[in-house]
């Protein structure tokens, strides 16, 4: 059945957008079955997309100077023709917001739009961390809260005051998230309730008499250990969380700027987790849904030899001795490979295939495997469960050992039959965020003394923290809390600390 | 599904976020961008100038692990030869080694964080805390240059100053007053006299409308549709603006015992000069005097670029700054500076004739009087040249006047901000 061609040439204007729009919305929906958030989808000029870039992607954010620095990185960058900007950018809402470059030609944008507003959108929509731990349709309404909101402490208690909290939070943030039970949802209108409340209880509570008494004399015995951790909620791991609830000297707006930028944190918190998945479920829908335009007739043979030109592109996995190459995969490479090769499975199994995933080879349902994929896991669990020895074939992969007692380096596994197993088991590691993450926790106050604050860093063997970014993000950290911070790193086996860093408070 | 064209939106979203850098890493930016200027040509000078500061003052801190000791192991891609139990030795650099560098190095191994600033904020940053000593004379003219403000609506006026929604709304006022009929109301007339010619009938309306016609011609013949009393012009009035007025005199030596390089250091130095003044002050007049036995006044192009040698009279210049000073800046309504570099060199008798007359004639109608004294060799002995002696007890009796000596291009910057640097009121 041969279609209509959709367009011609380069050239785009917004009815081309829209026809192909539509014809990749009937593939998405009709074939691949995908659900998706409703989509929005905006044209803008490479200036605005530098200005996208350095909010992560969101339409709007309070402002901070290191936007600013973002954006200068990424604009001499870019004018000095270091890197090329990114087709699109795609944001997880309701409605889901993708951003497409005027510079774009026909097919670029119909990829691009395949790509973001189909593949991005399936993903955000249907994914199982997406879905318990981000609140799509109030991230936008929540952003704007969060510049009003900081803007007027700006306005209220001078800029130098509301950056140094931003400073100090933000140097937190990969510590401040919740990172089990699930999120509750956000939602503005509790936000604001909140805050107004918080407002109102401090200025009900608020007696100057209190200034007067003097200073109570510590009494000992009653301030257990076990006691004070109950009453704190001690340990926690979510240092920004518990600086907001606990921390004795911060004012109520500063705890709200906190609470701001943990929020923003969490709502982040799932992407690297799932970055090789969801490149991967882009690529190889957008992929998909382009070959299907062209057998159907509805784009010509330059506009599809331009689609392979570009996913080629995107798809290059540099060898670990090439330049450009090094430790890790390019997710997009590594994802399309994986996804590409379950359809494989699915419909022309080997019997290689039949061994190792006996209720996946030959089952047929290629995209319902990959829509259940999709879904269900994230990177670390997809690669234990789906990487298969053509794909660890096809990349040529092999395992280093690094024991750095030794002189040199060892390969203690290659792609074959002995090596396939520990490869994957490798590979998975090391795209889990318990891992690579630094398990700092909150473990003690000493509330009777000075008032000192415990923190204990867990290590994973070998890996201590970077010293002096440790030292200079434990100075952020006692400005928040007001008093002494001390940060003991022990192994995790043996509980023998370390190192140990210690910071004040300059007020 | 909706598309949206953004592309009309405003755009520097970022502008705020991006001053916010510069405030926050100003000391470390002046600092880059005067060590820009020591290297780069000052004509570019702020033409996208990129300036590299150390990241430590935006750096982002964040805990974060580092491998240290122990073991681990690296997934790769790309093997070509090896099989499994082969050993490699470990590639140079990344501390830790390991094909895989040093897990998440993250920010520890930035060197320096590089950027373009715009010529504004370049310049700006540059010349922070430097101005013209006493710049006193601002009252005297306060009231010099006249400029034109729009002052209303008058009936007259030259051409190019006729508004046109005022005329046009004038003219149709009087036609709607005058009973000008309109074009589709004649041709309606004409259309219906017209149609009951053709059929013949009705010969009492068809005289009527007859009259009418002729009425309304005439009438669209008398009243014009613009008439000259419809003009309205946009009516300006001078409005003195205060200004205070200065001009600086710049003198150079260019005579044969130059070399080419003292030529360089003298023009860098008037470069920053003009560039200085150029950003600090809206009205200053520049007068480029350069000489040799001969002095002559020449454009600024040719001041920098035009090569010329020959001998050395110093005072040739002087008179001809003295000449010009009279002609055409009277001490008593400007500003007056000066600035002169030479070698040191002067014709034998000459120095003790420059130096009465920079005493008598010209410090005391300056504000500020440089002289900057270039040299090849850092070993010439202060004191030593012609001009630098001469000079000096000048420079210890006259408050105005000042000398430094410059012999390598970095020293520029340093005697510029001497010269010029803010003084702290007292």
């Amino acid at each position: 059945m041969d279609l209509p061609l959709l367009y011609s040439g380069p050239d785009w204007d917004f009815g081309t957008l829209r026809r192909s729009y539509d014809a990749i919305e009937r593939i998405a929906t009709d074939e691949l079955g995908l659900e998706l958030y409703a989509n929005r989808i905006e044209v803008i000029t490479s200036e605005q997309m530098l200005d996208v870039y350095t909010a992560h992607g969101m339409p709007l954010t309070y402002r901070h100077w290191s936007y600013g620095k973002r954006f200068l990185q990424h604009e001499s960058s870019y004018r000095r023709g270091y890197t090329s900007l990114a087709y699109e950018v795609v944001i997880n809402s309701n409605p889901c917001i993708s951003y497409l470059m005027e510079e774009n030609t026909a097919t670029m944008q119909a990829l691009v739009i395949a790509h973001a507003a189909f593949g991005h959108n399936h993903f955000f929509r249907n994914n199982h961390l997406f879905r318990q731990w981000t609140e799509a349709s109030a991230i936008l309404d929540y952003l704007g809260f969060a510049r009003s909101y900081v803007a007027g402490c700006e306005d209220r208690y001078g800029a130098a005051a509301v950056e140094r909290i931003l400073d100090a939070a933000h140097s937190l943030s990969r510590h401040g998230v919740h990172r089990h039970g699930g999120s509750r949802p956000m939602n503005l209108k509790t936000e604001q309730r909140r805050e107004r409340e918080r407002q109102e209880y401090d200025e009900r509570v608020f007696d100057d008499l209190w200034r007067t008494l003097p200073d109570a004399k510590p009494m000992p015995g009653l301030d257990k250990l076990a006691e004070r951790r109950r009453r704190l909620g001690l340990p926690e791991e979510n240092l920004l969380y518990f600086l907001e609830k606990s921390s004795p000297k911060l004012q109520a707006w500063e705890r709200e700027i906190i609470r701001i930028v943990r929020l923003i944190a969490q709502y982040f918190y799932p992407q690297p987790q799932v970055k090789l998945m969801n490149e991967g479920c882009a690529t190889w829908v957008h992929q998909r849904i382009m070959a299907r335009l062209h057998e159907t007739g509805q784009i010509d043979d330059a506009a599809f030899l331009e689609v392979i030109h570009s996913t080629s592109n995107v798809i290059m996995q540099p060898g670990f001795d090439h330049p450009a190459g090094g430790p890790g995969f390019n997710p997009y490479a590594l994802g399309y490979a994986m996804m590409t090769d379950i359809v494989r499975i699915c419909e022309e199994p080997t019997a290689e295939d039949r061994a190792w995933f006996p209720d996946l080879a030959g089952s047929g349902d290629a995209i319902g495997t990959l829509r259940h994929a999709w879904a269900n896991y994230r990177d670390e669990s997809f690669v234990l469960q789906f990487l298969s020895p053509k794909v660890m074939r096809d990349f040529r992969m092999f395992r280093l050992m690094d024991d750095t007692t030794e002189p040199t380096l060892l390969v203690d596994a290659i792609h074959d039959d002995e090596g396939y197993r520990s490869i994957r088991r490798s590979l998975a590691r090391s795209y889990d965020p318990g891992l690579s993450d630094a398990d700092i926790q909150v473990v003690d106050v000493d509330l009777s003394g000075d008032r000192r604050l415990m923190l204990e860093h867990r290590t994973h063997p070998g890996q201590l923290l970077a010293k002096k970014d440790a030292d200079a993000t434990l100075r952020q950290l006692a400005l928040l809390w007001g008093y002494e911070v001390r940060l003991q790193e022990v192994d995790a086996t043996s509980d023998a600390v370390l190192a140990t860093h210690t910071a004040n408070p300059v007020r | 599904m909706d598309i949206i064209d953004r592309r009309s939106n405003p755009h520097g979203k970022n502008l705020e976020n991006r001053q916010r850098v510069l405030a926050r890493a100003r000391g470390e930016i002046a600092r880059a961008a005067r060590a820009a200027i020591n290297q780069g040509t000052l004509r570019e000078t702020g033409h996208g100038e990129a300036v590299t500061i150390p990241s430590d003052v935006l750096h982002e801190p964040s805990f974060h692990t580092v491998f240290t000791s122990g073991e681990r192991q690296v997934i790769l891609s790309g093997n070509k030869e090896f099989s499994t139990g082969d050993r490699l030795a470990r590639p140079r650099g990344g501390s830790g080694g390991g094909g895989a560098g040093a897990g998440q190095g993250g920010g520890e191994s930035q060197d320096g964080f590089r950027f373009v600033l715009t010529r504004d904020e370049f310049l700006d940053l540059f010349f922070e805390d430097l101005e013209l000593p006493d710049l006193v004379k601002s009252q005297v003219v306060a009231t010099e240059t006249m400029a034109p403000i729009r002052a209303g609506i008058s009936v007259d006026g030259n051409p190019s100053q006729i508004d046109m929604s005022r005329s046009m709304r004038q003219s149709l006022a009087r036609r709607i007053g005058l009973r000008r009929p309109k074009p589709p109301e004649v041709r309606e007339l004409e259309k219906e006299i017209f149609r009951l010619e053709a059929s013949g009938e009705d010969a009492e309306r068809l005289r009527m409308l007859r009259g009418e016609l002729e009425q309304a011609l005439r009438r669209l013949a008398r009243v014009p549709w613009v008439d000259p009393i419809d003009l309205r012009y946009r009516r300006y009035t001078q409005v003195p603006k205060p200004s205070t007025r200065a001009v600086m005199f710049c003198l150079m030596d260019v005579s044969g015992s130059m070399s080419e390089s003292m030529k360089d250091l003298a023009k860098r130095f008037f470069l920053l000069l003009h560039v200085f003044l150029e950003r600090r002050y809206k009205r200053v007049d520049l007068v480029f005097i350069r000489h040799t036995e001969v002095a002559e006044e020449v454009t600024e192009e040719m001041f920098f670029t035009d090569p010329r040698t020959g001998g050395t009279v110093v005072s040739t210049a002087l008179a001809e700054l003295t000449r010009i000073q009279r002609d055409r800046y009277p001490a008593g309504s400007w500003n007056i500076y000066a600035a002169q570099a030479s070698d040191g060199d002067n014709s034998g008798s000459d120095t003790q004739r420059a130096v009465s007359m920079l005493e008598t004639d010209i410090l005391p109608v300056v504000q500020h009087f440089a002289y900057i004294e270039v040299s090849m060799s850092a070993a010439i002995i202060r004191g030593e040249t012609d001009l630098w002696r001469g000079y000096a007890p000048l420079a210890q009796r006259a408050p105005k006047f000042a000398m430094r000596r410059v012999a390598e291009r970095k020293d520029i910057f340093p005697v510029f901000r001497e010269l010029f640097g803010r003084k702290v009121p007292a």
